[in-house]
């Protein structure tokens, strides 16, 4: 492999440790378990929610509403799934049904992903609101102990990111259901004429984009114990944010689920990292939009170089 | 005859059909009462999405997939700047305008810039400019309550004869921007580049100088619409723009330019947002709660892009 697609390959990881790095240096207790623990916690959804969209990425498609649906899911948790567990193990299953079925229709009718998406998103917020027009409700108590697991050494957001990003890239590369999916973004007419469905493959990316969505919800809810409909319109961006940062490219199949997954840390990272900078909470918002931009610079460069070279 | 099948195959006429019949089913409801008052909010309100809606319509049409998701930012910080330096004063108004509209260029330069020089997708170049705008609208405008200049305040809230000046303003905007992109060969290439940019580079014509100005326009028009709503709504917020993301991509696509780039409508523009609004007004009447409307926005995108596709046969 030449140098340059190393280094690109290699850039989210450094990335990673930079903002680590960094901000160990600026505010050395945070290299303890309790420390990482605490910056960490919310990657475990945010991650989820990118791994969810990086299957959405993979064919080609976008998901604008996967921040609503996060929202939706917490609010379910935190009533219906309460309440009553069966039906609200049905609800989730049902939604997970709705994302596949909107996966097909995008496919059967050649539609665009963003308006689909788009009005999905509405339509997540609306039955959220409706469930839970304000916040509350109460997380189950499987749910909080599972995010508050008192892992020996390596604090429990770390090693949850890691096993869902081993486990998805030997999914994603490995296994011929992995291939078929990045054909499906790559070169769909080349499948189709291989005898795959395409109808068939851009459900299933879909459905699971949506398990991962629900996953994604009901951990957020272990974190923050109670339901919000609003509580994740922000995965919607981060999570298309945490696919690029990671190597994933919008076009051609081509993602990276554990580039994605380091993506999605590197995010929550940094926005610790400048509260420990003491960087006005003005400057926050604007200061993940700057990694972002240095991040995909330093990709063009080294593609760039690597394009020279060859 | 055959002037009522082209029309009937685009997409505009029926967002004004879809608007009127909502009108008549709110009215309806209430009995007459009212008819002109909602006709005049949906206008005032349904104004600044078509301001936004035309230039998300230029960003969209220059080719496929190209959003801009940069114009809630945008207009969040003209309006902010516009503010600080009008400082309610009307001497100060021209002084306003241009820093505002001179904030907003800066920011349209810089979208291309991230777009062309480093290679960045349109939407991630526009989503991490929309955070860096942002923040620097929320820093600049820290703490800020002050009020429009009156002359501004009047302009965006006048009617004349029940119709809103605004209205008659943006309308204005719109008949030169359509002129704009039938007849200029910027827009012409706008047209060309949004449905093969390699065919129109081979055919002499300048793709990347289209985009460059497509982003400045589309950077341009927040601005301006960030000036009207601060006039209108006596003074910036520092979220002003939110609403306007969702609403700027669902009036351009409801309104039937295609995603795919390449083929826009202004009239559209109008017909979707007086849709939208009115809609909204009616489950208002209705007294749909919040979440059925929501559900019932996001039911109507999904239905009007199935059967727009459809249309168009892509």
């Amino acid at each position: 492999m030449s140098n340059a697609k190393l280094l690109r390959q290699a850039l989210p990881f450094l990335s990673l440790a930079a903002v680590l790095v960094a901000t160990f240096i600026v505010q050395p207790r945070t290299m303890s378990y309790f420390g990482l623990n605490l910056m960490l916690q919310y990657a475990v959804p945010i991650a989820l929610a990118t791994i969810a969209q990086m299957f959405v990425i993979t064919c080609n498609d976008l998901d604008l509403s996967i921040g609503p649906f996060v929202g939706l899911v917490s609010c379910i948790g935190a009533t219906l799934l309460l309440d009553s567990p069966v039906l609200g193990v049905l609800a989730l299953l049902a939604l997970i049904a709705v994302y596949a079925a909107v996966g097909g229709l995008i496919q059967v009718r050649n539609l665009p992903s963003i308006v689909v998406t788009l009005g999905l998103a509405f339509i997540w917020l609306g039955i959220a609101v409706l469930i839970l027009p304000s916040p509350g409700g109460k997380a189950p108590d499987w749910l909080k102990a599972l995010m508050a697991l008192p892992t020996p050494f390596i604090p429990f957001p770390i090693i949850a990111a890691v096993v869902i990003g081993l486990l998805i890239q030997f999914a994603l590369m490995k296994t011929s259901l992995g291939v078929i999916a990045r054909g499906a973004g790559g070169n769909p007419v080349a499948l189709t004429r291989a005898g795959w469905s395409m109808f068939r493959t851009k459900a299933i990316l879909f459905g699971i984009a949506g398990f991962f969505g629900v996953l994604s919800g009901l951990s957020l809810l272990g974190l923050t114990t109670s339901g919000d409909a609003h509580i994740a319109d922000r995965y919607t961006l981060y999570s298309i944010a945490g696919v690029i940062l990671g190597g994933g490219e919008f076009i051609g199949g081509r993602v990276s689920p554990m580039g994605a997954v380091i993506g999605a840390l590197t995010l929550a990272l940094a926005g610790s990292f400048l509260i420990f900078l003491k960087i006005s909470p003005d400057w926050q918002i604007g200061a993940q939009g700057a990694i972002l931009i240095i991040v995909l610079a330093l990709r063009a460069l080294v593609t760039r170089a690597g394009q020279v070279a060859a | 005859m055959t002037r009522l099948h082209v029309l009937a195959r685009e997409a505009w006429p029926w967002t004004f059909l879809a608007a009127i019949a909502v009108w008549l089913a709110t009215i309806a409801y209430t009995g007459g009462q009212g008819s002109g008052a909602i006709l005049t909010a949906a206008l005032s309100f349904a104004t600044f999405s078509v301001i936004v809606g035309l230039g998300q319509m230029l960003v969209v049409t220059s080719g496929p997939g190209n959003v801009d998701l940069s114009i809630p930012a945008t207009i969040t910080l003209a309006g902010v700047v516009a503010m600080k330096v009008m400082d309610t004063d009307n001497a100060r108004l021209i002084a306003g305008i241009a820093a505002a509209l001179g904030a907003a260029f800066a920011v349209g330069l810089f979208n291309y810039a991230l777009i062309r020089v480093l290679r960045i997708p349109p939407i991630i170049a526009t989503l991490s400019s929309s955070f860096l705008v942002l923040s620097t609208a929320i820093s600049y405008g820290r703490g800020i309550r002050i009020k429009p200049p009156p002359l501004l305040a009047d302009f965006a809230t006048a009617r004349v004869l029940g119709i809103p000046l605004l209205a008659i303003f943006t309308l204005l905007l719109s008949i030169v921007l359509a002129q704009i992109l039938l007849r200029t060969v910027y827009g012409r290439s706008l047209l060309a580049t949004g449905q093969n940019a390699r065919a129109a580079w081979l055919s002499g014509l300048n793709p990347e100088r289209t985009r460059l100005i497509t982003y400045v326009a589309s950077a341009l028009l927040a601005g301006v619409a960030g000036l009207c709503l601060s006039g209108f709504s006596g003074g910036a917020a520092l979220n002003m723009g939110e609403e306007f993301l969702l609403a700027s991509i669902a009036v351009v696509v409801i309104g039937g330019t295609s995603v795919a780039g390449g083929k826009a409508s202004v009239p559209g523009i109008w017909g979707a947002a007086l849709f939208m609004y009115l809609l909204v007004s009616m489950l208002n009447t209705f007294g749909a709660s919040a979440g059925i409307r929501l559900i019932l926005t996001g039911a109507i995108i999904i239905a009007v892009i199935v059967m727009a596709t459809r249309n168009t046969g892509r």
